[in-house]
């Protein structure tokens, strides 16, 4: 397996207030990789380094064994926010005509692509409404289709399904199954443990620092739990 | 280009945002023609000194509607007009009127100049041949008060709506993640500033050209000079609008804080933009003017409406206004370094 992502003992502090303690971690191609942990463990911090948004302050981070930041990467990143960054005066397919134009995608392309990431998150028949009228989750979806536009090699997802009802969730998990399929390797943020139960691996972060790595099922028999929740918590220390 | 992606975007914002848009255009073009109404309306009752003038002639002038003051001799006169206790003086010297007038307010030369006028031909046709003469202390026949600042105040009105209009919606972009959003896509940071330059840049042409369309065509503001320099003063003045208000976006977290600015940027520039008299001013503030954008935009503005002057005489302030531009968009492609580090 080739290491797609290259985390090389990062650390980040804010002032005084450290967020990574020290992260090791290569992230393999073709997987659907999920970062579990509560709020404020540092999750959203560390997957800010992999698109360029924040740089460590110490260690590095490589991604297609390039070091970040660089532009050429980032263009092969599909990226997805926590907080939804859409353009809420314009309806979705002016928002997602604009995104496609700033990877250089041609009209035609716009066109396809748009009609197909927009089938992927089920709201084709949403697409010319203005987004200021979209609910919570139809927003996420949009977001998400956004950073499936560009066909990228790797996707960075920060809690890609808050506020998406089960049946939704269901079929965009499938969708993530459908893009690794064809070679995406898919990184997912989350603190939702059943969630985290549907990745290939699982890095379990707290307070900054990595606690476990690996499948699942090894987390859970390497701590005899029934349940993610129980492993999470025997890795922090607390049983 | 993703220059161009960002350009229609951000059209596209404006156009849809119909409040916004009307305000940019029509809050200046309301309150241009309330300061119109405002400073044209009722008549003014001159003080006008009377210096050693004959008994017949003064028996003749209308002194109803006007304040008379006598003088016996020219220099107390002169003195009297200096302090301003008068606003002109008549001296008849052998068969013509000599009319000095303090000048630097136009509604009062106006009212002056009509009251004498109307007085002399309502009398006796034989002292029609009294020739009259006007000399002006300061200022100039012909000219309104909403002549003498309304340039001004049409830079400033685009200045400051063009500030505020591009500084909340840079705001709004990086409250709202999409600045973020942006800087994880390939898109350069200069990019962003070019792209915001020429988006509102287009946009506020059409602006300019509406408001100062209105107010030279419809309210009938002077202008002697050009009205293609009028345009590129003002598209120039509101391009450092647009980078400073976007600028200083990076230093206000919400609307209201973007707000405050007003009070700290955009109102002290008023003082230095010649709506008062800049010789007057305390030599402890007075070389702040040099370094505030409407200084040059205003009087780029005067240069052209009111003097009728051309490319040479504005060239210096439009280089200066220029330059601020150019400095503020290096500033802002420094500040989003902050969000990206390339």
């Amino acid at each position: 397996m080739n290491p797609i992502v290259q985390i090389e003992q990062v650390k980040k502090h804010f002032g005084k207030q450290e967020v990574l303690k020290g992260i090791d971690l290569d992230i393999n191609e073709g997987e659907i990789f999920g970062l579990l942990g509560p709020s404020g463990a540092g999750k959203t911090t560390l997957v800010k380094q992999l698109v360029g948004l924040e740089l460590p302050s110490s260690g590095q981070n490589k991604v297609f064994n390039i070091p970040m930041p660089s532009l050429d990467v980032i263009a092969k990143i599909g990226y997805m926010a926590q907080s939804d960054a859409l353009y809420g005066e314009l309806t979705a397919r002016e928002n997602l005509q604009f995104f496609a134009s700033l990877y250089g995608l041609n009209r035609g392309r716009q066109k396809d692509r748009i009609q197909t990431c927009m089938e992927i998150v089920q709201l084709s028949e949403h697409t010319d409404k203005q987004v200021s009228n979209y609910s919570g989750g139809m927003k996420r979806r949009l977001s998400l289709a956004i950073a499936l536009l560009h066909e990228p090699k790797l996707l960075v997802l920060d809690e890609p399904t808050v506020g998406i009802d089960p049946v939704l969730r269901k079929s965009i998990w499938n969708s993530f199954y459908e893009l690794k399929k064809r070679g995406v390797t898919i990184i997912v943020t989350t603190h939702v443990m059943d969630e985290a139960d549907k990745c290939d691996r699982l890095g379990m972060i707290r307070d900054g620092h990595l606690i476990a790595v690996g499948t699942p099922q090894s987390l859970k028999e390497n701590m005899n739990s029934t349940s993610l929740e129980d492993a999470f918590l025997s890795y922090g220390g607390v049983n | 280009m993703r220059v161009m992606a960002l350009v229609r975007r951000i059209l596209k914002q404006i156009v849809r945002d119909k409040r916004t848009m009307a305000l940019l255009i029509m809050a200046p073009i309301l309150v241009l023609t309330m300061l119109h109404l405002v400073f044209n309306g009722d008549s003014y009752t001159p003080k006008i000194g009377f210096v050693d003038l004959p008994a017949p002639l003064t028996e003749q002038l209308n002194e109803d509607e006007a304040t008379i003051v006598e003088y016996n001799s020219t220099n107390k006169a002169e003195i009297a007009l200096t302090e301003r206790d008068i606003d002109g003086y008549i001296v008849m010297s052998s068969n013509s009127l000599h009319l000095t007038l303090e000048g630097s307010d136009p509604t009062i030369n106006g009212a002056t100049m009509k009251w004498l006028q109307e007085s002399l031909t309502s009398m006796q046709p034989d002292s029609s041949a009294i020739k009259l003469k006007v000399d002006y202390l300061h200022g100039s026949s012909d000219m309104s008060q909403f002549d003498s600042f309304g340039p001004v105040l049409l830079g400033f009105f685009i200045f400051f709506f063009v500030f505020l209009i591009a500084g909340v919606s840079f705001l709004r972009e990086r409250t709202t993640g999409t600045l973020e959003r942006l800087l994880c896509s390939p898109l350069r940071k200069w990019e962003i500033v070019v792209g915001y330059v020429i988006g509102f840049g287009i946009f506020t042409m059409i602006q300019a050209t509406i408001i100062a369309s209105y107010a030279i065509y419809v309210l009938g503001m002077m202008m002697e000079g050009a009205f293609i320099y009028v345009l590129v003063i003002t598209l120039l003045l509101s391009l450092t609008a647009l980078t400073l208000g976007v600028l200083l976006s990076a230093f206000a977290n919400n609307e209201l804080q973007m707000i405050q600015f007003i009070p700290l940027v955009i109102v002290p520039q008023i003082f230095f933009s010649g709506l008062f008299n800049l010789e007057t001013i305390s030599d402890y503030l007075s070389w702040i003017g040099p370094f505030t954008p409407l200084y040059y935009g205003a009087d780029a503005l005067r240069n052209v409406m009111i003097r009728g002057y051309g490319w040479g005489d504005i060239s210096i302030d439009l280089l200066m206004l220029t330059g601020f531009s150019i400095l503020f968009m290096i500033l802002n492609i420094l500040a989003l370094k902050k969000y990206r580090s390339i």
